[in-house]
């Protein structure tokens, strides 16, 4: 039981919540206002807040000159499907880790996770001509295999432990009523471990849509999902502040929505399900 | 503990992301290490033969080699003990009782969802530029000069901006650890007369040693391979050159294949070296 | 139908074997229990005797079929498991209907078996409730309503009652013994509790670091315990055991005697001690008593009339008739 609290320290907690918290805040709610300015406003000093004529011109201008439509699209079908295909190769690899343990599983995980460690970069060139050989450069079928093995890793690791969670007396009753493997997964193991599935799930979204070094430098103009749609506004031609905000907020709306909307199942996803 | 069956059944289960893993490892790994033994230069003659440890030689007593080690240790450093102290703060804050919690949080994560493509120009154009940024606003509100952010203080700024994007997750992690301690623990520590302080280092603090672990680990992966930051906001330039943006560089921008991959497996190896002693650590704190 | 025997069964981890060769024979409609000290084996032999674990060697038949590479759910038992096991994301109705669906059965047999079982388990309220909103022993009996469904050769309970508290476990342990005299199926029990195997049991099979102490009925193993293990084990308040000169007297390494054995007098009798603490349980009083030359406090069991207390000195009259001789190895002296 916690004790209760006196109203003047939980009123000083709150103010200092919420001013660290605005504070955190503050930059992206910066950039979604700018992006309702005229370019004169945006850089207008002294700064202004909330009284300014709000416009939506940013955005057609954005839309009209970079077919936001499409990298929007590329985004969704190369984080989604990234994500859909590691939970079908990474579900069976965890249950057989958690639930059929064997000397060398930690050493497995452990493996997979250092995999993580090697260098993008140390890797880029050969990479670059596999996919030439392939014809995989620049397609999102490409990137979509790439942002599945970086992230296998990671969904691996969480599934695995959240299926350590859940007891193996159910798996092995499950196996006395005669559940075959296929059954025992389908109908017992996933049912119960939705929510941790659903958490590797939204956090490995969030983790391919932000992915920003892949994206850069294996597309071109036909898979390049927002990340390299946000970096062509690096040119000093994007220095308008109000297009760039109009720009950005376009990019992280999408994955900052769908955050919000499934907090609780990604607070539970970003501590990998290694803190209790 | 299981049958005969179900242990072959597992080892067929595990087998495609074993086998997808180590043909995403090994493939390139071996192409790396054959093109670092040649000169490679793609627009300029292609495969030129074999140089032996002329690519090792060159890529280390290069000027710019050991600066990159550096920057790539102060950033990972810089970012791991800003995003760790500030986030036990913050997280220590948010578990105390106050209005709209719930709220905060999501304040506080909002960071975290922002592409690292789009956090790196909004804090270069908006915040730091030194004639419309609004820092430069601030500074001449307080008659004070701006600052030259991203040339004079780059390193120091590409930090800030790394640490705002990655202290949301320590700080949730860790808020996550500060709930799971069992408060009757506390009690228990203020009855025996310790001071907050002292719980807070006695209790608090060991309690939240496995959490920390974790925020290194899961951090240094990702600080590590840090890319887009410095490629929107310095590219590079005033000494913000890590290894990784080093090798890119090489590789990319001279197209000097050959030399960008013996700077390839310098990484990796400096990358094996921080993942065995950071796995030790890890290994040792997760054996529950 | 519902006969098991075990022939030479051993199971090893690696290098470690937790069951020696071990021969067991389960007749048909027996309650059979297995108890010992926690890691004795007695989890594993049940699981091996399940197809959870596979045997390292040995033949286990059931109904005079070879059973051993058979997988459980084909070898025709049910097991409730400890922590009950029930499927948290599925109803009552179908945590039972589960081992139905996947024999195949048709919904509307289904339904009549799964409330057959839940009338007889009193479980006909609960049937669309998912298992987190029942109590732990309605729990216990959904896990074995869904036991009941599959009419197994045999049931498997491997520690049952272990998560319940004291009173509801009296009452599930009436009700499972209940059940027995019902369906006169082969039920093989495991518990570290002997109380358990004394009340429930038609057969106690003792168990210590995988090889079997002893079998018999609960009242054979309580007057006649083959060596000193079991008859530390079985009995409560536990035997007191002497050595030296208390034993020498009566040409034994160890004498031992049950707590409710032993006369007091605040006069005479043969041996003399200080009351360390009596408790009164209203029935009954415990005492234990400090005795000059005995390590442990000697526990007596006496009426609940009896009123020492601390400090007081009494002695104590072992009944000559109920004095169990043990020899250096521990074994039995007839």
């Amino acid at each position: 039981m916690a004790r209760s609290v006196t109203t003047r320290r939980k009123t000083i907690n709150t103010l200092a919540a919420w001013a660290i918290g605005l504070l955190i805040f503050f930059p992206i709610l910066w950039t979604i206002l700018t992006s309702f300015k005229t370019e004169a406003q945006a850089i207008n000093d002294p700064p202004l807040f909330f009284f300014f004529d709000w416009t939506l011109e940013n955005y057609a201008v954005v839309q009209e000159r970079s077919n936001y439509m499409r990298y929007l699209w590329n985004s969704v079908i190369i984080a989604g499907g990234s994500t859909v295909l590691g939970l079908i190769i990474a579900v069976p690899a965890a249950w057989s880790m958690a639930f059929v343990p064997s000397k060398r599983t930690k050493d497995i995980l452990m493996w997979m996770l250092s995999t993580k460690m090697l260098p993008a970069v140390g890797v880029l060139y050969p990479i670059y001509l596999v996919f030439i050989e392939l014809g995989l450069l620049d397609t999102r079928v490409g990137l979509t295999i790439v942002l599945m093995l970086i992230n296998l890793p990671i969904i691996v690791w969480m599934l695995y432990t959240y299926f350590k969670e859940i007891p193996g007396e159910i798996l092995e009753a499950a196996r006395m009523d005669g559940a075959t493997l296929k059954e025992e997964i389908l109908y017992i193991l996933t049912p119960m471990a939705i929510p941790g599935i659903a958490s590797t799930l939204l956090l490995n979204i969030i983790l391919a849509w932000n992915e920003a070094f892949w994206t850069l430098n294996l597309t071109a103009a036909k898979a390049a999902p927002l990340t390299a749609f946000i970096a062509s506004y690096s040119s000093p031609e994007g220095l308008f502040y109000a297009k760039l905000s109009a720009a950005s907020t376009m990019a992280i709306a999408p994955i900052l929505i769908l955050g919000w909307f499934s907090q609780k199942q990604l607070v539970r996803g970003l501590t990998f399900g290694a803190v209790k | 503990m299981a049958t005969q069956h179900s242990r072959s059944a597992a080892r067929f289960m595990m087998a495609p992301a074993v086998i997808l893993l180590l043909g995403w490892m090994l493939i390139p790994l071996t192409m790396t290490l054959i093109f670092s033994f040649k000169k490679y230069l793609p627009l300029r003659g292609g495969d030129l033969g074999w140089v032996g440890f002329d690519n090792y030689v060159r890529f280390v007593s290069s000027s710019a080699f050991w600066p990159s080690v550096q920057t790539t240790l102060i950033i990972v450093g810089g970012v791991l003990l800003i995003t760790i102290i500030f986030g036990v703060l913050l997280s220590i804050l948010l578990d105390q009782p106050m209005w709209g919690q719930g709220i905060v949080r999501i304040l506080v994560i909002a960071p975290f969802f922002v592409m690292p493509t789009v956090s790196a120009l909004v804090w270069k154009n908006m915040f730091m530029d030194p004639v419309n940024g609004l820092f430069a606003h601030l500074w001449k509100a307080f008659g004070a000069q701006p600052i030259e952010w991203l040339s004079d203080l780059s390193l120091f700024s590409i930090i800030l901006i790394v640490s705002w994007q990655w202290l949301p997750f320590a700080t949730l992690i860790l808020l996550t650890a500060i709930q799971s301690l069992d408060s009757e623990q506390l009690e228990a520590a203020e009855m025996d007369g310790a001071p907050p302080l002292s719980r807070f280092a006695f209790i608090i603090l060991p309690h939240l040693s496995r959490a920390i672990t974790i925020v290194v680990l899961i951090q240094t992966i990702f600080l590590l391979a840090i890319f887009a930051e410095i490629f929107v906001t310095t590219s590079g330039a005033f000494g913000t050159r890590t290894l990784t943006y080093l090798i890119y560089q090489r590789v990319l921008e001279s197209q000097n294949v050959g030399l960008g991959s013996a700077g390839g497996v310098y990484a990796i190896i400096l990358a094996n070296i921080v993942a065995i002693f950071l796995m030790r650590i890890v290994g040792k704190n997760l054996d529950t | 139908m519902g006969q098991i025997t075990l022939k030479q069964i051993t199971k090893s981890f690696g290098d470690v074997q937790v069951i020696p060769p071990l021969d067991l024979q389960i007749e048909d409609g027996e309650f059979v229990v297995f108890v010992g000290p926690s890691g004795c084996g007695k989890s594993t032999l049940l699981r091996l005797i399940a197809g959870l674990e596979d045997t390292s060697s040995g033949e286990i038949s059931i109904d005079g079929r070879d059973a051993t590479e058979v997988p459980p759910a084909k070898r025709g038992l049910a097991m409730v498991f400890q922590s009950y096991a029930l499927y948290p994301h599925m109803s009552v109705r179908k945590n039972i209907a589960f081992p139905l669906r996947m024999a195949g059965l048709d919904k509307a047999e289904q339904d009549k078996k799964v409330e057959s079982a839940a009338s007889v388990l009193n479980l006909t309220d609960y049937l669309e409730r998912r298992p987190g909103q029942l109590s732990g022993g309605q729990r216990q009996r959904v896990a074995i309503g869904r036991a009941i469904v599959r009419e197994p050769a045999a049931f498997l309970f491997d520690e049952p009652l272990s998560n319940l508290d004291a009173a509801l476990r009296v009452n599930m342990r009436l009700e499972i013994s209940e059940l027995h005299q019902t369906l006169e199926t082969t039920m093989i029990y495991v518990t570290h509790d002997q109380v358990e195997a004394m009340t429930m049991a038609d057969k106690i099979v003792v168990l210590q670091a995988g090889i079997i102490e002893q079998v018999g009925s609960p009242l054979e193993l309580y007057h006649t315990p083959r060596n000193r293990f079991v008859a530390g084990f079985i009995g409560s308040p536990k035997m007191n055991f002497m050595m030296g000169a208390f034993s020498s007297e009566y040409d034994a390494t160890t004498i031992g005697v049950r707590p409710e054995h032993i006369s007091v007098s605040p006069t005479d009798g043969k041996w003399k001690g200080k009351v360390g603490v009596s408790e009164h349980l209203g029935s009954d009083t415990f005492l234990y008593v400090d005795v000059e030359g005995i390590e442990d406090p000697v526990t007596v069991r006496s009426s609940g009339e009896v009123s020492f207390r601390h400090g007081d000195m009494i002695h104590l009259t072992p009944d000559p008739e109920k004095i169990h001789r043990f020899d250096n190895q521990g074994l039995r002296i007839a």
